[in-house]
């Protein structure tokens, strides 16, 4: 199958770039970026706070079904230009990461199809690399939860 | 966990990874190895050493003369390293063209 995201992570860099092709117009793919509903949708998240401007910000906040929260993250947005570009700083809170600055480019194709380059910075390469390992450990409570989910239907 | 970041730094540096491209296709000794740099012979051995103890090459004495052979294996989880956070952010973004697919369907 072919890879519509790419991770180019080089060794020992402080940065890393993701790209991905869009089967979106644009607007669509810009749109999915800056209005609270559909954010909340695709990034399972909710979204407390979105002022897409020029130094303005956000809060995304996830809790568990129980209603407590999980996962804390806010970020200031440095500039905004609509279905051009976003570039926002990204903060977890209470995970011990530092902040990274986040380059996104948002590129027409042609009127259906779009490009979407994310650059992240992150404080220093050992940063980066641990950013990277996350997703296995993330991973392994991901299953742990869906298991719980299931266990708990079956009672 | 320490040894995954020790790869790393392991083929972070350009020598290294050179060595690492030499043995692709065929074991070599390391007087071989260091035949192929400026590099002082010590320095090489050096070079050596810290691609064993990561584990990316393995030594197999052959006579007199020991071999140094690329493992694959631990060139692969290196690749692999990478795929669990390309596939975080692949089912993000399928998710994301999914929702305004629908979106955009009912404008």
């Amino acid at each position: 199958m072919e890879r519509k995201t790419k991770i180019d992570a080089a060794e020992g860099k402080h940065d890393l770039v993701i790209t991905r092709e869009f089967d979106l117009p644009v607007d669509l793919l810009f749109r999915a970026y800056v209005e609270p509903e559909i954010v909340e949708k695709w990034m399972s998240t909710r979204v407390i706070k979105l002022d897409n401007r020029r130094h303005g910000g956000f809060e995304f906040e996830t809790s568990d079904p129980r209603g407590n929260v999980v996962f804390r993250a806010n970020g200031t947005i440095h500039d905004l230009v609509t279905n051009e570009r976003i570039i926002r700083t990204f903060e977890m809170e209470n995970t011990g990461f530092p902040v990274q600055l986040e380059f996104l480019d948002f590129k027409s194709r042609d009127n259906e199809k779009s490009k979407l380059t994310m650059q992240i910075v992150y404080r220093t390469p050992e940063d980066r690399d641990n950013m990277l390992r996350l997703p296995f450990a993330a991973g392994i409570s991901m299953a742990h939860d869906r298991l719980q989910e299931v266990a708990a239907k079956l009672r | 966990m320490n040894l995954r970041r020790d790869v790393f730094q392991a083929i972070a540096d350009p020598t290294r990874r050179a060595i690492l491209l030499l043995l692709a296709t065929q074991a070599m000794t390391a007087g071989a190895i260091a035949a192929n740099f400026d590099t002082a012979r010590p320095t090489v051995s050096k070079h050596l050493q810290v691609l064993t103890e990561c584990e990316l090459l393995s030594a197999h004495q052959n006579g007199r003369e020991i071999y140094y052979h690329l493992n694959a294996k631990k060139m692969r989880d290196l690749e692999e390293f990478l795929e669990p956070f390309r596939r975080l952010w692949d089912e993000r973004f399928n998710k994301l063209e999914a929702v305004m697919k629908e979106f955009g369907s009912k404008k």
